[in-house]
């Protein structure tokens, strides 16, 4: 076997010089009063961030994952980073200081709604908080709220009570609960009944600041009879420390609703030495809370040195369905242990399950996926393909798929493959005219094809682009 | 004009081609024949490029041009096709995309402009009716549950669309029936002219007799150590191998 690596060019690691304002590294109740003061919160909102805190304290880190992971250490995070020109909340575009405009520019995201992707409305965040919204009237008239997640705090506090924290109580694992404690901004979206949103919606989360962890809330509700989807994207800076981002994202779809989700995730990976990158421990979870609603994740993992997620569907409502697609690479020292939970409890309930792991250099790639049919969930259906691809000697491919069932109707399937691109098949493409590159590239590609599908084509070019693979090393 | 002089090569240390001569004119076909194991297949890998082989000695000349050192993909560039015995399927990559993107290479290397979709679909149309071949394969993983006869029709697609000047059929007559056979065969026929040169690797005189050979060569024990016309491949049908010194 020829020595296949993906020697992928982290673009994005450019850091922006943008002063900010940062709270000093260290967590403690004083900490979390700063954070809710800065952000005006109400009572309601400091308090439930406390009893996280306080609940926090009480718990160990998960160590039940096939990761190593560096100790982190909680003290030395800065909890809040804001840039300076941000300290009064921007009208708009216009006074936006120039040099984030620019940052988001260079990562192929122009704010300006004229230069946009027509049909996409774009939440920016910037280290803590965010930094604009686009299309902000025309989404208005629709009655869709999209807003950065502190604005949905003072403009919509009922709506944030009656639903945060509903899908993912602030007990339910250590990084959710860190997060409801310190979290400092987010997207909030709202659907109205019976409304499909005119655009995709969109947030683009950059890291910047040093020894500064992110850790973004997003909150989508869809009322009943309503579509929506969402789009999330993500990068950082090139830094040899490793910087935690610990999100929360919590959907609920209400009847006859239905939300998309897609993720292409491109944090820094760190080098090729495995130094620096992003620790990705995030919290996804999805509520089909009444019947017939759908909720569908769709993810594209390249970037960060360890992935912790499992974004899962919560099968409520009658006849509601709830699907998981996901290409996840690994590549150097990079690790994921990434999949889903289908969690059946409504009667006729479906759930789909796509995963597609690519693993080169030293990677780890872990599908860790739990299908549960609960005593009730009468005729429940589930489907699950895992499939593995290596692409070096060196890498390793984990599956760990936990299926338990309670009711005699259930049907649940599940397959799964592994495989090395051959030889054969590389001499075979060659051939015919295919470099190396181009080879591993198109099968690659046709590997990931049944996710990609799944992707707003905006995103599934980038997508693409992004597996994009440059081959090192001689062959023979 | 294909030329190869003095050829040696070996895999993992064993002596496979012991020093063999080969001239092919342009518009000429010929067939290699021989016992299992005599190194036709071999000396096919090696002229198309794999890397799994070690040339030791030799040359080989495409229109008086070394292709020693070229990458396979370059020498599919420079014009050499090898119609494979046992074809891959990769059941990810669409045959469509996968033929398109093989053409384009192909014409890139050339300096030729790349063909869009449209334009791609109707030449490779074109040319699956001319092999009988169902277009439903085109939205099929490549080679992806294809019979041995779609498999091998295929192959000769790829032939037509790359129109290479140095096509290597190696035992494309294997697992054809007789109808598959002459389809085979007829897409060979349509693209014999001045220009192109065949090496037509195969153990059965069946297949020569839709595809009329200039010169028939005998290789064993990875050596040539008969050349005659058509009547030496009658004469292996009738009394095979063993009178063969």
């Amino acid at each position: 076997m020829s020595k296949l690596q993906i020697s992928e060019q982290y673009k994005y690691g450019f850091e922006s010089n943008v002063p900010s304002d940062a709270l000093p590294p260290g967590l403690n109740e004083g900490v979390i009063r700063a954070i809710s003061a800065k952000k005006n919160e109400p009572p309601f909102l400091l308090e439930w961030r406390l009893k996280a805190y306080r609940h926090w304290l009480k718990m160990v880190e998960p160590n039940w994952a096939k990761l190593n992971i560096n100790p982190i250490d909680f003290n030395a995070i800065s909890y809040f980073s804001k840039p300076k020109s941000q300290v009064d909340r921007p009208k708009s575009l216009d006074e936006v200081d120039p040099e984030l405009l620019r940052t988001y520019e260079r990562l192929g995201i122009p704010l300006h709604e004229q230069k946009m992707l027509a049909g996409v409305a774009m939440d920016a965040v910037f280290d803590s908080v965010s930094v604009a919204t686009t299309f902000k009237e025309k989404l208005a008239d629709a009655g869709v709220i999209f807003l950065p997640f502190s604005e949905a705090v003072e403009k919509h506090p009922d709506l944030i009570k009656k639903y945060m924290g509903t899908v993912i109580p602030y007990r339910d694992n250590f990084f959710a609960a860190l997060n409801s404690a310190v979290f400092s901004d987010g997207s909030f979206v709202y659907i109205p009944p019976g409304v499909r949103c005119p655009m995709e919606l969109s947030t683009y989360f950059r890291i910047n600041a040093m020894n500064t962890g992110q850790f973004e809330r997003t909150l989508i509700i869809a009322d009943k009879g309503s579509y929506v989807s969402y789009l999330e994207g993500c990068s950082a800076p090139m830094r040899d420390e490793n910087q935690l981002h610990a999100a929360v994202v919590e959907l609920v779809a209400h009847e006859d609703s239905e939300i998309k989700y897609s993720t292409v995730q491109n944090w820094y990976p760190g080098d090729e030495n495995g130094k620096g990158g992003i620790y990705n421990f995030v919290t996804k979870r999805g509520d089909c809370r009444e019947a017939r609603s759908k909720i569908s994740w769709t993810q594209v993992e390249t970037g960060s040195a360890i992935t912790w997620k499992y974004p899962s569907v919560i099968l409520k409502g009658d006849h509601s369905s709830g699907s998981f697609y996901s290409v996840a690479v690994v590549n150097n020292y990079q690790q994921a242990d990434t999949g889903t939970k289908m969690v059946h409890i409504g009667k006729n309930t479906s759930s789909t399950i796509v995963s597609k792991g690519i693993s080169t250099g030293k990677g780890q790639n872990t599908y860790r996926g739990l299908v549960k049919v609960s005593p009730l969930a009468k005729n429940a259906r589930n489907h699950t393909e895992c499939d593995s691809l290596l692409l070096s000697d060196t890498c390793g491919a984990h599956t760990f798929p936990y299926i338990e069932v309670s009711h005699p109707s259930a049907q649940v399937e599940h397959e799964a493959t592994t495989s090395k691109i051959s030889e054969q098949e590389l001499f075979y493409c060659r051939q015919r005219g295919l470099s190396e590159e181009e080879a591993v590239n198109l099968i690659v590609n046709g590997f990931c094809k049944t996710v990609f599908q799944e992707l707003p084509m905006e995103f599934a070019v980038e997508a693409q682009k992004l597996l994009e693979i440059s081959l090192e090393g001689s062959v023979g | 004009m294909f030329e190869i002089k003095n050829l040696s090569a070996d895999i993992d240390g064993k002596t496979i081609l012991k020093g063999i001569d080969l001239k092919v004119n342009p518009g000429e076909v010929h067939a290699i024949m021989g016992p299992n194991g005599s190194g036709k297949s071999t000396m096919a890998g090696v002229i198309s490029g794999n890397e799994d082989y070690n040339i030791t000695a030799g040359k080989i000349l495409l229109e008086g041009s070394d292709l020693h050192g070229l990458l396979p993909e370059e020498r599919a560039g420079e014009g050499v096709f090898l119609a494979f015995q046992y074809p891959v399927a990769i059941s990810g990559v669409n045959n469509m995309v996968f033929l398109q993107a093989s053409l384009n290479s192909i014409r890139k290397y050339k300096g030729l402009e790349p063909l869009d979709a449209f334009d791609c679909i109707e030449l490779i149309k074109n040319k699956m009716k001319l092999l009988h071949m169902n277009p439903e394969l085109l939205q099929r993983g490549l080679n992806d549950g294809f019979s041995g006869g779609e498999k091998k029709r295929n192959e000769i697609l790829q032939m037509l669309l790359l129109e290479p000047k140095l096509a290597i059929l190696d035992e494309t007559d294997s697992g054809l029936d007789i109808d598959a056979l002459k389809t085979v065969a007829e897409g060979v026929n349509a693209m014999r002219d001045e220009k192109r040169s065949f090496i037509v690797v195969t153990h059965y005189q069946r297949l020569l007799d839709y595809i009329i050979p200039d010169v028939v060569h005998i290789l064993k024990d990875g050596k040539i150590v008969l050349t005659g016309d058509y009547t030496l491949a009658q004469r292996l049908e009738k009394e095979g191998y063993g009178w063969l010194k």
